[in-house]
């Protein structure tokens, strides 16, 4: 494993990501090694039974020396619909109440800011994000719930969250995406990638439906806008 | 096919694992005794990546539907060949309709059934490692029927072996975790001198003890994890993740077992005690 400076910070990430992506171009035997990344720490794993470690630590600190910093990772922008219906936001008046805003704005708070993915993890699929206004940071529930619904959009303290699958869970609950983050049908089952980020919008209960009935067959795909920054 | 007339306790199928995927939050899954299930395996001449079920505490009754070989290993489970005794670690023939079922378990926690060239349940995510929801089912149910293929004749290299039977161990070789420093030097003496009883939360995901280690306030960002990874709660409670276990966590990672140690922990059941020792190659 190896980490970085203690932080939440982009930066790191980037810095995470162009070691990745020098690891896998210059690194020997590259495709034998696991990588995950996560906030401020990469982790290497590797299924070779005859590594020697110190040699494989100086090889990959090489890599991360002789790294190109300028190097530009494909990453993207996904844009995903949410519905804040009460019926989905079981917990939205309270959160509401909670955070002294109405629904409207705690709803206008969460949708239209960009968030970073720092890691995946937890469940397959389950995005760590970044970057929830201080506004909206509110603790989690003081008793976790057994049954998080699929697609439940959550807030526990500075995060924020789509429950890619029925999980118990103690985030407080504002709303649902009928997009499925995690798909095992897929050869590609999770789109998004570490780095990437996630912006939320408000539809309605009809779109809602409609959505879910468009991903089912398939033919809803989330827009996407490259990024360049 | 083979059909489960009763499915036991928690009988799942098992392979290898399911690799490639950690980066996007995917277990590893794969059998939790990886040494048992190797054998069992070796001993068809079946390739080490090959499925097998995987047999928690109380066993199922199966019907074979073809005829094949077989070969039973890891926990001692009274296993009966139409209600002939039969003996873990020996490659057997079925016939079309023999009943395979189990008894009682006398040492060990999960045993396993490799049948000549594998189960072959779907492939998902390039293994058939049972993990809901990548694989629909999460352990196998009365009545569903699994496929396998027919062998009638086939003339095993091995007919019976003494193996080494890990569950026979009570001590578990550690490497120093990325948190290990944060322990003080009474959790460190306590952590490689005394016992550890494994509590009743113990599955495919994470066994935890029931003997608390050392209280903290570190914090830390989440970062990946693996089998084998041991984590200390603020409260100071051990949990070992195992081979369903998340790939990533926010608790201080302060051991990491070797892949023996995670085989043999697999073995144990609540109430078994462990003892830590630290691995000779530790840095």
């Amino acid at each position: 494993m190896i980490q970085w400076p203690l932080k939440v910070s982009e930066d790191i990430l980037y810095d995470i990501l162009a070691f990745i992506e020098s690891f896998k171009n210059t690194f020997p035997e590259a495709e034998k090694w696991e990588l995950i990344p996560a906030y401020n720490s990469l982790t290497l794993v590797t299924l070779s039974k005859s590594i020697n470690f110190l040699s494989a630590k100086a090889a990959i600190e090489k890599v991360y020396t002789s790294r190109n910093k300028e190097i530009k990772i494909k990453r993207y922008l996904w844009k995903l619909p949410v519905c804040y219906d009460l019926e989905f936001g079981i917990d939205l008046e309270e959160s509401a109440e909670a955070l002294g805003l109405d629904i409207k704005d705690l709803v206008a708070k969460h949708t239209n800011r960009p968030y970073t993915v720092y890691g995946i993890g937890f469940l397959p699929g389950f995005m760590y994000l970044g970057g929830l206004p201080k506004e909206l940071e509110i603790n989690r529930r003081s008793s976790p719930r057994a049954k998080v619904l699929k697609g439940s959009v959550g807030l526990a303290a500075q995060q924020t969250g789509v429950y890619p699958q029925d999980s118990p869970g103690g985030w407080n609950i504002i709303g649902n995406c009928p997009i499925p983050i995690f798909n095992p049908n897929k050869e590609e089952p999770c789109f998004v990638n570490v780095g990437d980020r996630i912006e939320f919008y408000s539809i309605s209960r009809a779109a809602y439906d409609l959505h879910k009935i468009e991903a089912e067959v398939g033919i809803f795909k989330p827009e996407k806008v490259a990024l360049n920054d | 096919m083979i059909k489960v007339i009763r499915s036991g306790f928690f009988t799942t199928i098992q392979d290898s694992g399911r690799f490639d995927l950690r980066h996007k939050g995917v277990p590893i899954s794969g059998a939790m005794d990886l040494y048992s299930a190797a054998i069992a395996n070796s001993m068809l001449d079946n390739h080490k990546k090959y499925a097998v079920m995987e047999i928690t505490m109380t066993g199922p009754k199966l019907q074979f539907s073809v005829a094949t070989y077989f070969c039973i290993s890891g926990a001692e489970m009274s296993p009966s060949l139409n209600t002939k005794p039969i003996n873990n670690y020996e490659v057997l023939k079925a016939n079309k309709g023999d009943i395979l079922s189990f008894g009682k378990l006398t040492s060990g926690f999960r045993t396993y059934l490799a049948v000549k060239d594998g189960f072959n349940t779907e492939i998902k995510l390039g293994s058939r490692s049972f993990f809901k929801p990548i694989t629909p089912l999460n352990c196998v149910i009365d009545g569903m029927e699994i496929d396998i293929s027919e062998c009638k004749s086939y003339t095993p290299k091995i007919l019976e072996m003494k193996s080494e039977s890990l569950h026979h161990f009570d001590e578990i070789s550690a490497y120093p975790g990325p948190e290990y420093d944060l322990l003080n030097t009474n959790a460190i003496k306590s952590l490689f001198s005394k016992k550890f009883t494994i509590a009743k939360e113990n599955n495919r995901m994470a066994y935890q003890f029931v003997e608390p280690l050392m209280e903290h306030k570190h914090k830390m960002l989440t970062s990946a994890t693996l089998p084998g990874t041991v984590q200390l709660t603020p409260a100071g409670k051990l949990i070992i993740l195992m081979s369903d276990g998340q790939t990533t966590g926010g608790y201080p990672r302060i051991l990491q077992l070797s892949k023996r140690a995670i085989a043999i922990l697999a073995q144990k059941r609540s109430g078994d005690t462990i003892a830590f020792k630290k691995h000779p190659y530790s840095l």
